[in-house]
């Protein structure tokens, strides 16, 4: 990610220019010094960032860095390392030790500052749905002879559901000033031919999609900007999520699916003109379990000859793409949308680097439970990854033993020959 | 009168004869005491050894050469292994065992242990001399010196039985309780406490209408708990299941008001996962049923355990009770179920030796702990015995780590968060449940009974042999490449996806749906070359293979553990000097005194920034 010369080439002590990238995107401009082992505070090799003064960018950088398999240092790690390395001598220690104390004092104030905002609240709650779902698997690992009975496994999906939309929503609101400025990532879905490129041509009322008859004929994910009310959106259009045969096609509405994971928010187009209700829920099924919001808009509905059984809803609209009838109804929507997302968000506003990241790992874990779940793996590795995620959930509301478990089990079922 | 010895175990269960069997194998001349020759490794509770969790500690013994393993095997009627749906690491064998075999086989093993002496009589208190343990006093006032004692107790200690509004002194069903040893241990400073479990009835097997129940029968191809070469079951004998209902339940209500639980005559804490039958209907009344296992307790008698169905109610209730469940109609009683009292020691108060703090050379093993089931007393005995040995002729102290055995999580817990209930083992105890699998307790731990002289050459040699075969396995099966032509109508066939060019039989062997078996169907060069191996390595190949991932992640968390896990903290360190540490943090790390800082990071009550704290304050 650093652009500049080749810095393992480089001595120590020494200081370079070069450039930050995430990807394609330009960080900052930095200085990077290096200092080499044991010729540093730690004894180890160790780099040291400067960039320029904004806590905004150090945060980008940090997040950027984490992606590329990175940890943050836990408190007093950079001294704790020091004495491990015999950097320190006892006396020494003691000393650095009370301001290490008193540092991480005051972080526990601010912590706690930060949770009470509804933070910590919604974070218990959460560990205890998560413990509620671990015991019911250990369950049935250590008393699987026994007459007990165990959550259907629909019933644990959906608990995972929502816990994962909680723990999304955490992590949006982390990235909220960042999706600010960068933009919304807003996915248009829906069937082939249900008129997602009229649509967004509509909204930005330029030819940047290919539009046809044919259905499936959007093949790659097409990017643009609008701006609605002063909030940047990112619009993503997408190949329809049809199961094809098409090779090429395959791989776009693989690609919808893994922007759709992205979004902040989903339009979810369907041709009102040959979709009954009853098939509207059917489709909508799996964007509601990626706990992602969304609108879902009817289009053509100029066509519709038939409208009773349609019930009005928050999340949905109806409009003529084509005609551009409702097309402003829509946008308001929209921005409403953002805005309850946002207000609800701030709430809960996670701030702490450390929290953000245990919060993203619970995130894959879930992810990763759910996956399981899907494919039926056996008991004892569904254990492994939720006590993963328990972990991740630990490191943020203190230590989750496995006393936790069983006394969860012993409270709520009986067993025991 | 009598010689001196290097240990003498007090109480011959199955803590005891470990205990006795594992210090005589490894060289000590022992002294082993029990009030009764004649119920020496006496199945107190149900006939039968493993389950989950308890199964894979079985092995554990087996693995460090100890013999609950063995006489399992050879005296079980039915083996099961159970969670097989579950996933390897979840795989738990359980037998049925016949009673009086067990203790017979037991009994003799311990006879053909030249280094085992026996002694019939209680123990009513220790020779203590300098905070040091010198030897036993019998009731009948011998004196008998050892270097070192190991307590094993079981219920005996104080123990009061409970039967509807009856109670009595007594260890066990007309055995007498023991005195003198917890008043001895008290006035030593010792803390003790209370702890209560309980055992149902006993029918006759020939009264009972089995057509009413549904049988469960043993594995179609038994296993068993030895690596050894004992023998796996020809013939086996069912158990069967039924249920109780409301009428049993209605029945059993009529006696609550004599129940010496709920009219608080019982103090101690009893386990909340094993509970009496009056405690289900009454902490879970919206189940109009519970499970009822119906075993018998050997090969040839009519005696029959009725799990399930442990019980404290006044015996004509029990009696009414037992006649409502369908199947039992006609049923005879042999004797009532109970409930029984004892003194344990907080076992807080031991070092992860299971020597106590406050005498030196004092073992403790088993119920004395705090803990519960045959299993999880014959670890201890074993520990406690390995480690009195080692002690009495100056070596190392032998403990497991979490990682390394059930048997490390079991002493791990027990020392650093003690225990409020009967602590019975669960999987879920274990963070390192994929590494701690009853398939690999051999290669885990054989080498270690290896060198601590208890298991024996030839187990350490199989184990190595295992070991190779299944590395040689797994790298042939890398080796192996299929086309797709040979196997796409096999594949197809098992309803698995065809490939479309060659692969290796291990890419094949990582799907889900292929076990190493299958792959004997898929290419006839591949079955002839499997077949050169035997079953368990072929199975000690596909978990390896289909696990690799996770069993590289627990590892490298292990790893992680093991660095703090050897951050050895000083027995005199002034936790007071750490001002900036949580007082309770403090106080814990006072009592426990760890000897690491990972078994410090366990004890609860001290958070993980304690941890950072003393950690700064350690260096290194």
């Amino acid at each position: 990610m650093f652009r500049g010369k080749d810095l393992l080439l480089q001595r120590s002590h020494t200081v370079h220019f070069g450039a930050l990238y995430d990807g394609e995107t330009l960080l900052d401009e930095v200085v990077v010094t290096i200092f080499r082992s044991p010729h540093s505070y730690t004894r180890e090799d160790v780099i040291e960032i400067s960039c320029h003064g904004s806590e905004y960018i150090a945060r980008l950088i940090i997040q950027s860095i984490l992606k590329h398999g990175v940890r943050l240092a836990k408190p007093g790690e950079f001294t704790q390392r020091a004495f491990l390395n015999g950097r320190f001598d006892l006396t020494q220690a003691e000393a650095v030790a009370d301001l290490i104390a008193s540092d991480s004092d005051a972080s526990h104030r601010t912590a706690l500052n930060q949770m009470r905002g509804g933070f910590s609240r919604q974070i218990r709650a959460l560990r205890e749905q998560l413990i509620h779902f671990a015991s019911l698997i250990e369950l049935e690992l250590d008393f699987g002879e026994e007459d007990v009975e165990f959550a259907d496994r629909q019933d644990l999906h959906n608990l995972l559901l929502s816990i994962r939309k909680v723990v999304y929503d955490l992590v949006g609101s982390f990235q909220a000033g960042n999706a600010i400025k960068n933009g919304i990532p807003m996915v248009i879905a829906g069937k082939p031919n249900a008129g997602k490129s009229t649509l967004l041509n509509t909204l930005l009322r330029e030819e940047k999609a290919i539009v046809s008859e044919i259905p499936g004929t959007t093949r790659d994910v097409i990017e643009d900007e609008l701006v609605m009310e002063g909030i940047r959106f990112r619009l993503i259009d997408t190949a329809g999520l049809r199961e094809t045969t098409d090779a090429i096609e395959a791989i776009g509405v693989a690609r919808t699916r893994e922007k759709i994971k992205i979004a902040s928010l989903v339009l979810y187009l369907f041709d009102a003109s040959i979709t009954t209700p009853e098939q509207l829920e059917e489709e909508l099924q799996e964007i509601r379990e990626s706990g992602i919001p969304y609108i879902a808009v009817g289009n053509k509905w100029d066509l519709v000859r038939d409208r009773a059984g349609w019930e009005m809803q928050d999340h949905l609209v109806f409009i003529s793409a084509a005609k551009d009838w409702q097309v402003d109804e829509l946008k308001t929507r929209i921005v409403q949308m953002v805005h309850a997302d946002q207000w609800k968000k701030t709430d809960t506003m996670v701030t702490n680097l450390r929290h953000y990241q245990s919060l993203r790992l619970t995130h894959d874990a879930i992810t990763q439970v759910m996956t399981s779940l899907h494919s039926g793996i056996s008991g004892d590795i569904l254990a492994l990854d939720i006590r993963t995620a328990l972990q991740h959930m630990g490191e943020i509301t203190g230590e989750i033993t496995t006393d936790d478990l069983l006394d969860n089990i012993f409270s709520k079922f009986c067993i025991g020959k | 009168m009598l010689p001196d010895y290097d240990v003498i175990v007090v109480g011959a269960g199955h803590a005891g004869c470990e205990a006795a069997a594992a210090a005589a194998n490894m060289g000590s001349t022992v002294l082993l005491i029990t009030m009764n020759m004649q119920t020496i490794a006496q199945m107190s509770c149900n006939p039968a050894m493993g389950g989950v969790a308890k199964g894979q500690i079985v092995r554990e013994v087996d693995a460090l050469g100890g013999l609950s393993g063995i006489i399992t095997d050879k005296t079980m009627i039915q083996f099961r292994m159970l969670n097989q749906s579950k996933g390897a690491a979840m795989w738990s064998p359980r037998a049925q065992s016949d009673r009086m075999k067990f203790a017979e086989e037991w009994r003799l093993s311990l006879e053909a242990i030249p280094n085992v002496d026996f002694w019939q009589e209680m123990v009513s208190g220790l020779l203590v001399k300098e905070g040091q343990v010198a030897g036993v006093r019998t009731s009948m006032g011998i004196e008998i010196k050892a270097k070192a004692v190991v307590l094993t107790n079981g219920t005996f200690l104080n123990g009061i039985i409970h039967i509807g509004e009856k109670n009595f002194g007594g260890g066990r069903t007309s055995e007498k309780a023991a005195t003198g040893i917890t008043e001895q241990l008290v006035e030593l400073g010792f803390e003790s406490g209370r702890m209560k479990t309980g055992t149902p009835p006993r029918v006759d097997g020939r009264s009972l209408n089995y057509n009413l129940m549904q049988e469960q029968p043993g594995d179609k191809n038994p296993g068993k708990f030895s690596y050894t070469d004992t023998q796996p079951l020809t013939k086996q004998r069912s158990c069967y299941i039924t249920y109780t209902n409301e009428e049993v339940h209605e029945a059993l209500k009529t006696g609550f008001e004599k129940s010496p639980m709920f009219t608080g005559r019982i103090q101690g804490l009893g386990p909340r996962y094993c509970p009496s039958v009056e405690d289900k209907i009454n902490r879970f009344a919206d189940k109009d049923r519970h499970q009822i296992f119906v075993e018998p307790e050997g090969w040839n008698t009519v005696e029959i355990y009725v799990n399930g169905f442990s019980t404290s109610l006044p015996e004509d209730v029990q009696y009414k009770a037992l006649k409502k469940i369908p199947g039992f109609e006609t049923v005879k009683m042999f004797r009532p179920g109970y409930a029984i009292e004892y003194d344990y020691f907080p076992p807080t108060q031991l070092h992860l030796t299971l020597e106590t703090r406050l005498v030196q050379n004092l073992y403790f093993a088993g119920q004395i702990n705090g803990t519960t089931g045959y299993e999880e007393a014959a670890c201890q005995g074993l520990m406690a015995g390995i480690n009195a040995h080692n002690k009495v002729h100056k070596k190392e102290p032998f403990v497991l780590q979490r990682s390394e055995a059930y048997i490390g999580v079991l002493i791990d817990d027990l020392i650093n968060k003690g225990t409020e209930e009967p602590y019975r083992m669960f999987t879920s105890r274990a963070e390192y449940r994929i590494l701690l699998r009853q398939d690999n307790a051999d290669i885990r731990l054989t080498e270690k009974g290896y060198r601590l002289g208890l298991a024996s050459e030839d187990r350490y040699r199989k184990m190595i042999e295992k070991k190779e075969q299944t590395a040689r396995l797994i790298n042939d099966l890398k080796q192996k490449k299929l086309a797709p032509e040979s196997i796409n109508h096999n594949l197809v066939e098992m309803d698995t996806a065809p490939v479309k060019e060659k692969v290796s039989a291990l890419t094949l062997l990582r799907r889900p749906e292929i076990t190493i078996n299958n792959l004997l169907a898929i290419d006839p060069e591949l079955a002839s070359y499997l077949e050169n191996y035997r079953e368990e390595v072929r199975q000690q190949a596909e978990i390896a293979v289909k696990y690799e991932s996770y069993i590289d992640k627990e590892e490298k968390t292990a790893e992680r553990m093991r660095e703090l896990e050897n951050f050895q903290i000083s027995q005199n360190f002034d936790y007071d000097r750490l001002v900036a540490m949580s007082r309770e943090g403090r106080d814990k790390l006072k009592k426990i005194k760890p000897a690491t800082i990972g078994q410090a990071s366990r004890i609860s009550g001290v958070s993980p920034s304690d941890i950072s704290i003393l950690m700064v304050y350690l260096g290194r």
